[in-house]
C-alpha cells in the first residue's frame, strides 16, 4: 500500500515534515521557510551545565516538536498525536493510520537509522520523518533531509521509534487532520503570530543563556575557554558549537538563512518593504555565523590557538548578538493592520 | 551567502544525499541550492570522532588494568553515557554505575547481563568473554 505523498526535500527535518504533511492535507502554499517562521523556529540557547556527547549543549532552533505544533495551532488545524507504551500497539496504530489514508510523522532516534552514514549516527532522538506506505514488511519513508524517499523494515522502524535516552520518542507519531481550505488571511495571521512570538523568544526570554543574550553570553564565555578548559577541550567545545550550527538539517548559517527566506516569502501575504530589508539583516547574520565557524575550525584543526584567536571568535558572537537584537527590534515594529 | 558560494566539499553524507541550503541569487532573492558538504563541518565531525576514538581506547586500557568492567568499553564504543545505557537496559543509573566496577560486574546474573548485551546489540558471549579475548 502506497499513499499518494509528495516528498519535498528540506534543509531541516521538522520543517520538512511539517511542510509536507500540511501540503498533503491541502495547504498547498506551505513551504519550508513559512513553516519555520510560523513555528517561530529561530532561537539560540547555550546550557553550560547540560552535556551532550560530553560537550556543552547548544541549540540554534526552538524545542523539537514546537514547529509542527505551532503551525497547526496558528492555522486552526487539529492534530492527532500519540505516544505508546507498547511496541505492538505503536505498530498497529501506524498501520491503521496508513490504511485510513494518512501519511504520518514519526519522531525517531538517529543512532539506528540505517540509511544515515555511520559518522552521523549519534544518540539524538528528535529526528522526524514521514511514513507514507507499506510494501510487505518494508515501510515507505519520506525523510525530508534526504533527496530521495527510502524504506525501513518493520524491525528497523520499530528500533528507531523506540530509541531510548533524552527525548525518547516512545513511538510518537502525529498527523494533521484535513479541514476547510486555509485562506491567505489565515496564513498572514499565522505569520504575524510567528514573528511576534519569535521576537519574544529572542529578545525577552528571562535569563542570560538564551535568545540574543545567550549569543552574547556564549561569546564572552568562549574568550575564557582557552584558559579555563585548555586548548584541546576548547577545540572540542567549538567543534560542538559548529556541529550544532551546521549539522544536517540546518541549511547552513544556523537557520538564519531559512529565516531570511521566510521574511521574503512573508511579503507575499503582507506586502511591507521593511520585511525585505530585515531579511537582509538575517542573511548578514547567517554569513557572520559562517565566518565564526571558519574561525572555530581554525582552532579545532590546530591552525589557530592564541588567546587573540579566541577573542576574535568571541567577538564574532558579540557582533552577531547585536545584529540579531536590532533585526528583531525592527521586526517588533512592523505594522500589521491592512 | 550567495548561491554560488554554497560549499561543495564532499562529505560522507554527500555520498548518500546532498543537503538543501538556502542562499540568495544575484537579485538578492532567496532560493535553494544543493550542497555536497562543507570542510568546516566535516572537520568538526572528525574532531568529535577522534575524541570518541580516544575515549574508547582509554576505556579499553581501564578494563585491561581492571579499573573498570567491560561495560565501560562497550558503553563508549556505542557512544553511550550512563544515562543512555540506563534508559536502554531499564536499570537505574546507580546500578549502571555499580556495574561499571569490575568486582560488581562479576556478580551480575546472566539475565541482567543479557539486558546489557541487547543494549549494545551484541551476543551475550561477546560481553562475557571480553576479558578473556583481550587479556
Amino acid at each position: 500500500m502506497k499513499l499518494d505523498f509528495e516528498h519535498i526535500q528540506a534543509a531541516h527535518c521538522e520543517n520538512g515534515v511539517t511542510t509536507n504533511l500540511l501540503r498533503d492535507i491541502g495547504v498547498r502554499k506551505m513551504t519550508e521557510p513559512l513553516a519555520f517562521g510560523i513555528g517561530s523556529g529561530l532561537f539560540f540557547v547555550y546550557v553550560p551545565f547540560l552535556k551532550i556527547n560530553k560537550g556543552p549543549a547548544f541549540a540554534f532552533r526552538t524545542m523539537p516538536g514546537l514547529i509542527f505544533k505551532r503551525n497547526c495551532q496558528s492555522l486552526g488545524i487539529p492534530v492527532i498525536r500519540k505516544k505508546f507504551g507498547s511496541k505492538k500497539e505503536a505498530e498497529k496504530f501506524l498501520n491503521d493510520c496508513l490504511a485510513a489514508g494518512h501519511p504520518v510523522g514519526c519522531q525517531v532516534g538517529v543512532y539506528y537509522l540505517s540509511y544515515f552514514p555511520k559518522e552521523y549516527r549519534f544518540h539524538f532522538n528528535a529526528h522526524n520523518l514521514v511514513v507514507y506506505g507499506k510494501d510487505e514488511d518494508n515501510y515507505l519513508i519520506s525523510d525530508p533531509v534526504m533527496e530521495q524517499v527510502t524504506t525501513l523494515s518493520g524491525y528497523e522502524l520499530e528500533r528507531v521509534r523506540f530509541a531510548r535516552g533524552v527525548l525518547a520518542p516512545r513511538g510518537q507519531l502525529y498527523y494533521p487532520k484535513a479541514i476547510e481550505p486555509v485562506t491567505d488571511d489565515q496564513i498572514k495571521k499565522a505569520i504575524k503570530k510567528g514573528i511576534t512570538r519569535n521576537v519574544r523568544d529572542m529578545l525577552y526570554i528571562p535569563g542570560n543563556i538564551a535568545g540574543v543574550k545567550g549569543i552574547r553570553y556564549t561569546g564572552k564565555r568562549i574568550k575564557k575557554w582557552r584558559d579555563n578548559l585548555g586548548l584541546k577541550k576548547a577545540g572540542l567545545y567549538l567543534a560542538q558549537l559548529v556541529r550544532m550550527q551546521e549539522e544536517i538539517g540546518t541549511g547552513g548559517g544556523g537557520f538564519r538563512y531559512i529565516y531570511g527566506a521566510f521574511l521574503q516569502e512573508a511579503t507575499a501575504f503582507h506586502p511591507d518593504e521593511q520585511l525585505i530589508e530585515i531579511s537582509g539583516r538575517f542573511t548578514k547574520s547567517g554569513d557572520l555565523w559562517r565566518t565564526a565557524a571558519v574561525q572555530a575550525a581554525g582552532i579545532y584543526k590546530g591552525r589557530l590557538g592564541s588567546q587573540e584567536d579566541f577573542n576574535t571568535m568571541g567577538d564574532y558572537l558579540l557582533e552577531i548578538s547585536e545584529m540579531e537584537k536590532q533585526a528583531f527590534q525592527a521586526l517588533s515594529k512592523i505594522k500589521w493592520y491592512p | 551567502m550567495k548561491k554560488e558560494e554554497v560549499p561543495q566539499d564532499l562529505s560522507s553524507l554527500g555520498k548518500i544525499t546532498k543537503e538543501v541550503c538556502y542562499a540568495i541569487d544575484g537579485s538578492g532573492k532567496y532560493t535553494t541550492e544543493l550542497s555536497r558538504g562543507w570542510d568546516v563541518k566535516i572537520n568538526a565531525l572528525d574532531v568529535a570522532w577522534q575524541d570518541i576514538g580516544e575515549r574508547v581506547e582509554a576505556a579499553r586500557k581501564k578494563v585491561l588494568n581492571n579499573e573498570a568492567s567491560p561495560l565501560l568499553y562497550f558503553m563508549e564504543l556505542r557512544l553511550m553515557d550512563i544515562g543512555i545505557l540506563a534508559a536502554y537496559t531499564g536499570f537505574w543509573k546507580w546500578q549502571v554505575k555499580k556495574h561499571l566496577k569490575p568486582a560488581a560486574f562479576k556478580k551480575i546474573s546472566e539475565k541482567k547481563l543479557s539486558r546489557y548485551a541487547a543494549a549494545f546489540n551484541l551476543p551475550l558471549s561477546d560481553l562475557k568473554s571480553w576479558n578473556l579475548n583481550e587479556a
